[in-house]
């Protein structure tokens, strides 16, 4: 049947995240929240992420290009990306985020660059792997209530 | 005056500056059913409240019919629907130390009990806000097992008669939110 075979396909992607480090237990608090009263919890929490990360990257980005880099500037957007990243349990891109909070402390430019580049990176395989676990959800979603 | 308490649903106004975090509140918040109002920053929780910023001593109820405000303090809360103010610590403007202060240095609203959150573990900061009034400091990620502990803290200002025991400092210590 279509959706024992997604739900299979998704809770072996999301385990494999887990196994990856990628995920924490934080996101599975997430999932407790959402149930048939809420069953797009989840998608709503990781879209909301998604945005605001790339926005912060942006910023990041925009930040780091300049000559005399404002590291207190960088240090309050990290903050703010580290902090999504644990609510929604996105643990590698945390500690991604730590390390560049710990490079700026430094005040070295050189070490902000590298600690960023590994946020960007950490983030875009997060961004592959969460689209394709809401595509498998929406499509759950979508044959549960072709059933009904 | 009786009040059917389990009936009665508490409303808890959410204070966060970050759009997921208030999102994750108000969902563990409405799951545990308790009312919700979320706010992004400590000048909207006053403006809600209808608290002026520069007023001190001199507080504006949005409630109207305030003759005596000793006896009915319990009344102008329900009123008002606020039973909890749960707050972020790091906002920009104003933080939320700065909005436990100013909630408690007001006359209408200083027994509404006030819990702070905060990303970063710094024991100081956790003792300052306790010792200022907090009842409870939760480290984020908050979860659904911390926000059940709010409910004690709602009936105690619902009863006051009720006693319960002040275990507040030394479960708030422990407590890591892991």
């Amino acid at each position: 049947m279509a959706i024992a075979a997604l739900k299979t396909q998704h809770r072996n992607l999301v385990q494999t995240m887990f196994d990856e480090g990628m995920l924490d237990n934080q996101f599975n608090q997430l999932q407790d929240l959402q149930d048939s009263s809420n069953p797009n919890f989840v998608d709503e929490v990781i879209t909301l992420f998604c945005n605001d990360a790339e926005r912060i990257i942006t910023e990041l980005t925009r930040h780091l290009s300049y000559q005399n880099v404002d590291f207190s500037k960088l240090d309050s957007y990290v903050h703010q990306l580290k902090g999504s990243s644990s609510s929604i349990g996105a643990h590698r891109l945390k500690l991604a985020c730590v390390n560049l909070r710990q490079a700026s402390d430094g005040w070295n430019k050189e070490e902000c660059v590298e600690a960023f580049y590994s946020i960007r990176r950490e983030y875009c395989h997060l961004r592959t792997k969460f689209q394709v676990m809401m595509q498998i959800q929406r499509r759950i979603v979508s044959l549960e209530n072709n059933q009904q | 005056m009786e009040m059917a308490v389990d009936k009665t649903q508490f409303h808890v106004l959410a204070v966060d500056d970050s759009l997921i975090d208030r999102k994750l509140i108000e969902r563990l918040l409405k799951t545990s059913s308790f009312q919700v109002t979320a706010v992004d920053s400590g000048i909207k929780a006053l403006e809600f409240l209808g608290l002026n910023d520069d007023d001190d001593d001199e507080d504006e109820q949005r409630d109207s019919n305030s003759e005596s405000i000793s006896s009915d303090e319990d009344q102008d809360h329900q009123d008002l629907g606020v039973n909890l103010i749960i707050t972020d610590y790091c906002m920009p403007g104003m933080t939320g130390y700065d909005l436990l202060k100013k909630i408690k240095k007001s006359s209408c609203f200083k027994d509404i009990p006030v819990v702070i959150m905060s990303s970063e573990n710094i024991p100081s900061r956790i003792n300052r806000c306790l010792e200022d009034g907090a009842e409870e400091f939760f480290l984020k990620p908050v979860r659904l097992s911390d926000v059940n502990k709010l409910r004690p803290h709602l009936m105690k200002g619902r009863s006051k008669d009720i006693d319960f025991p002040d275990r507040t400092r030394s479960g708030c210590l422990i407590s890591t939110g892991n």
